[in-house]
């Protein structure tokens, strides 16, 4: 399946856009995906951390990716 | 909920606003933090700051913060506004503000809702100094 995802802030320097398309076996993981993003952009990996939503919620790591679900890269957050 | 007001804005916040709003005859104190933009970051002067958000995502994940305080303290009404955009020295990125029949739960929440909302919504801001330009936290 194909899978758009949105980046922010730092992310969107590393992906040098704010919007990524990429193609994802049919029961792709929140691991798989950042597998999948670490090979493509390896700055990810030099990240304080990051984290992955899932339709505007934070994401564990076994969770399932579906086609049409809205992914975002979350690094760290600094607002306030 | 008419007790919780969430405002992410690339205008001016404005602090009588938000008391205006947050202000009840129910209420016997009022606790208000103003986040302002420093003027430097460990000893380096800072020129300006860049407010990014995932809009849908930030609004609800302070909808949530703002719930949570409604269930840990007796509060009585909870206001969270957000800058976004680009913001000078002096200039206010965040108003948090909170009502309650006695001080306590009003200044408790407060802390809360702000050392919260700086670990979970995604906003983020880049720092312009004179000798470039750093996403704050970004990297270890």
């Amino acid at each position: 399946m194909k899978i758009n995802v949105l980046a922010f802030g730092v992310t969107k320097e590393i992906f040098g856009s704010s919007l990524v398309s990429l193609e994802l076996t049919n029961d792709a993981t929140i691991y798989n995906l950042k597998y999948v993003l670490e090979q493509q952009y390896p700055r990810l990996k030099q990240l304080a951390s990051y984290m992955v939503a899932v339709n505007n919620e934070y994401a564990l790591p076994g969770d399932t990716i579906h086609e049409r679900d809205e992914i975002a890269i979350i690094p760290p957050v600094s607002g306030g | 909920m008419n007790n919780i007001q969430i405002l992410l804005s690339t205008e001016t916040l404005d602090t009588q606003t938000c008391i205006d709003w947050i202000m009840s005859p129910e209420s016997g104190g009022i606790d208000v933090f103003i986040g302002t933009v420093r003027n430097a970051t460990k000893g380096k002067a800072v020129l300006k700051l860049d407010f990014e958000a995932y809009e849908p995502m930030a609004f609800s994940e302070m909808e949530k913060i703002a719930k949570q305080a409604f269930e840990k303290w007796p509060v009585q009404k909870v206001l969270i506004h957000h800058r976004t955009g680009t913001l000078q020295v002096g200039e206010i990125p965040v108003i948090i503000a909170v009502s309650a029949a006695h001080r306590d739960a009003a200044f408790e929440a407060c802390r809360y809702i702000i050392d919260t909302l700086k670990q979970t919504v995604p906003i983020w801001k880049k720092e312009a100094f004179e000798d470039g330009e750093v996403w704050v936290a970004a990297h270890p």
